[in-house]
């Protein structure tokens, strides 16, 4: 979670321009944007592209912000969709906010049923335990990647993942559903390869 | 669907639809023991509810690892035109 920093940042003086307050901002919400980007996007350099990109448009728009939601909740929502912009001009068929799917309220049935829970905790702290992990975020679909990441990394609330991607609480929490069932797929097929290693120690 | 029947054993597929809520601990008390009554005898569906709060524990537990290079810091700053206002962090 984002700490906002002592003392609270003023919205008077961000509103009014003021320089050295925007540098504040910068700093304390500079790492979170970044991870955020990275995880979505995989790529340093594109990263990097999304989070200047999302603090020039912040620099630039902040005059307008009227402290509805929160700053952190208006910078993630730049940011989240700068990336997917920027995922969309590389597939330009992806949409976030294409609801109708949500109707099929199915859910995949899960195939993988090794109970993996039980291997030594210093398999879970592998270099390759996560970059297992960060490989299968980027196995999912887009739209679940972003609510995933809002809402399991960076730790915001069902209601604030809701208000930065513009979608209802129940299409947050089933799309977050689908892509906790998919990553715990990918992980399944990982871990219990090791507990088959293991057990054969 | 009828999750909230009580005459009848809730089956995987109704359990899985509760997941979500169940894993967030945002489920009533009643439909709580309905699910766990059918864990403690549905070793599959046990497995994958053990497996998925696993799941979220690990990606928890890994959210805050992610550094910001110092020069991707000092490029942003500089972009910004905000990095002759401060002073780069130790």
């Amino acid at each position: 979670m984002i700490n906002e920093a002592d003392p609270p940042l003023s919205l008077d003086a961000l509103r009014s321009g003021d320089r050295a307050e925007f540098a504040r901002l910068v700093e304390i919400y500079y790492t979170p944007i970044y991870r955020l980007a990275l995880k979505m996007l995989a790529r340093e350099q594109d990263a990097e592209d999304v989070l200047q990109n999302t603090f020039l448009k912040a620099l630039q728009h902040i005059g307008e912000f009227e402290g509805r939601s929160t700053l952190s909740t208006w910078l993630y929502r730049i940011a989240a969709n700068e990336a997917l912009m920027f995922l969309r001009r590389k597939r330009p068929e992806v949409s976030i906010n294409d609801e109708a799917e949500e109707a099929d309220d199915s859910l995949p049935m899960p195939e993988q049923f090794t109970d993996w829970c039980c291997l030594p905790e210093q398999e879970f702290a592998t270099a390759e335990a996560k970059r297992q992990l960060d490989q299968a975020i980027l196995k999912l679909p887009e739209k679940l990647r972003v609510v995933f990441l809002l809402r399991d990394i960076e730790g915001l609330s069902i209601k604030e993942t809701s208000e930065v991607l513009n979608l209802t609480e129940t299409a947050v929490k089933t799309r977050l559903l689908r892509a906790r069932l998919a990553l715990r797929e990918y992980l399944a097929a990982y871990f219990s390869e090791r507990l088959l290693s293991e057990n054969e120690k | 669907m009828t999750l909230h029947s009580h005459t009848h054993d809730m089956s995987c597929q109704q359990l899985l639809a509760s997941i979500g809520d169940y894993v967030e601990g945002d489920l009533a008390p009643e439909l709580c023991q309905e699910i766990e009554r059918h864990l403690a005898a549905c070793d599959h569906c046990r497995v994958v509810v053990d497996t998925l709060n696993k799941t979220i524990t690990l990606y928890h537990a890994s959210a805050h690892e992610t550094e910001v290079p110092s020069e991707v810091r000092g490029r942003l700053f500089q972009v910004l035109k905000l990095d002759n206002l401060r002073e780069k962090k130790s």
